[in-house]
């Protein structure tokens, strides 16, 4: 992987991202929301595009928007209907958007998976439910497990809170979450974060995603949502 | 007891039943009421650690004024607080600790409970209903103990406690005891079996729970 190249706006460093394109898009709810980038990618228009994300947008802002810019043909997410996902909802009910519905930790650890070149992998979680039919199954050490397939990214999108020069990241809080996986399972990882810093200034011993990562880093303006946006 | 428990009576006896130093996930709905009744040490601190599955051990209460920050929310999106001792992860170890069976107990909340342990929480399956299912069927299968928490009976008075669930299922044979407003119930092997009664008889219980019921 080369290195990550610092751009100076949101909009150089979503550019070039094609129609049909499968985005992962960090965020638990609006906590670790990408906003600047999905913002920039509403500018720059792909259509029928892929989002795997953990929730379906939320509010008017973030995923929510680009959902109703009506570039989106499917989600896969494990929480798309919430108190505040109009959006998705609308959509859904319209027969205009796909849903693939993934248990939380399948989805991240399917995308875990592609990042670390797993084939694929037999997993505990929803045997006998719904969410497992029609997939293969087997009998290990007197358990069942479903066989689980990863999630491949072409872009991945993700707000961190510094990075350095070299694309080091470190997060916030439990605005983590995703990004550290997303980060390796894309062919092309963009991230925003709240500060660029010279290298040498992370903790090497503190750096949560490696600079192998990450391709395109963008410094943006302080998190523009609030609690109550949350909800 | 003279009368059935409230939602806060029933998560005040819940928090008596999990165990000083136990990591513990408590459901969003419900189950996060148990949070206020959880064992202390003997200075006071709390002797529970919260795991919530956004990515934190050491959860603290939900914040107030100054306190509130974007980035540290509970599962239900809440804005919460961190404890001494606190760590962040991401996303992919948060549910290792699940299926790994690292978390001692999670407490969820039900549409159904079958007499074996099998539970559905996670969509009526009406096709007019948008599905959606987090990290329950994770925490269901992962949990060591699967404590449910919720009403004995629907508005409608069926029993929710029933020998095969008729919603789709979260996770089979995995709830271990189910904590309600009318009594609470240990899954067994052989059967299941009623550890306590609230505003109810064992008969009346018996009567209108369609499960066979050891006394």
């Amino acid at each position: 992987m080369s290195r990550a190249q610092v751009h100076q706006t949101a909009d150089q460093a979503v550019a070039g991202i094609e129609d049909g394109s499968v985005i992962l898009v960090g965020g638990f709810g609006l906590a670790g929301m990408p906003f600047e980038l999905i913002d920039a990618l509403i500018r720059q228009g792909a259509t029928d595009l892929t989002i795997v994300s953990n929730n379906a947008g939320n509010g008017d802002v973030g995923l929510a928007a680009l959902l109703a810019a009506g570039q989106v043909r499917k989600v896969v997410c494990s929480f798309p209907r919430q108190a505040d996902s109009w959006v998705f909802d609308g959509l859904y009910r319209a027969g205009k958007i796909d849903l693939e519905l993934v248990p939380q930790g399948n989805l991240v650890e399917r995308m875990r998976a592609a990042g670390a070149g797993i084939g694929a992998f037999y997993c505990p979680t929803a045997v006998g439910t719904p969410l497992a039919e029609g997939k293969e199954t087997r009998e290990i050490d007197g358990r069942i497990y479903v066989l689980e397939y990863p999630i491949k990214g072409d872009y991945a999108f993700i707000s961190a809170y510094r990075a350095d020069t070299l694309g080091n990241l470190v997060y916030r809080k439990t605005a983590r979450n995703f990004g550290p996986v997303m980060a390796t399972a894309a062919t092309t990882t963009i991230v925003q974060v709240s500060e660029i810093v010279p290298v040498g200034t992370l903790d090497p011993e503190a750096v949560v995603t490696p600079s192998i990562y990450v391709d395109r880093i963008v410094a943006v303006q302080g998190r523009q949502y609030t609690v109550e946006g949350a909800r | 007891m003279t009368s059935p428990l409230s939602m806060d009576e029933l998560a005040a006896v819940i928090g008596r039943d999990i165990p000083a130093g136990s990591y513990v996930n408590l459901g969003i709905g419900q189950p996060t009421k148990i949070a206020d009744h959880l064992p202390a040490d003997e200075d006071g601190n709390p002797a529970v650690i919260l795991h919530t599955e956004n990515g934190m051990l050491g959860m603290g209460p939900a914040a107030v004024g100054d306190e509130i920050d974007p980035d540290l929310t509970n599962a239900g999106k809440v804005p919460v607080t961190e404890l001494a001792g606190a760590a962040y992860f991401h996303h992919a170890d948060s549910f290792a600790m699940m299926r790994g069976g690292h978390l001692d107990v999670c407490v969820l909340g039900a549409y159904q409970v079958s007499a074996r342990g099998d539970l559905a929480n996670w969509h009526t399956g009406k096709p007019e209903d948008i599905p959606a299912v987090g990290g329950a069927m994770d925490l269901a299968i992962g949990a060591r103990d699967v404590y449910v928490m919720m009403s004995l009976f629907t508005r409608n008075g069926d029993a929710k406690l029933v020998p095969e669930c008729s919603y789709p299922l979260t996770g089979v044979a995995c709830v271990s005891r189910v904590y309600s407003d009318y009594a609470v119930f240990d899954i067994r092997p052989d059967g299941v079996r009623v550890l306590a009664t609230y505003g109810i008889s064992l008969a009346e219980l018996r009567d209108r729970v369609p499960v066979k019921l050891l006394g």
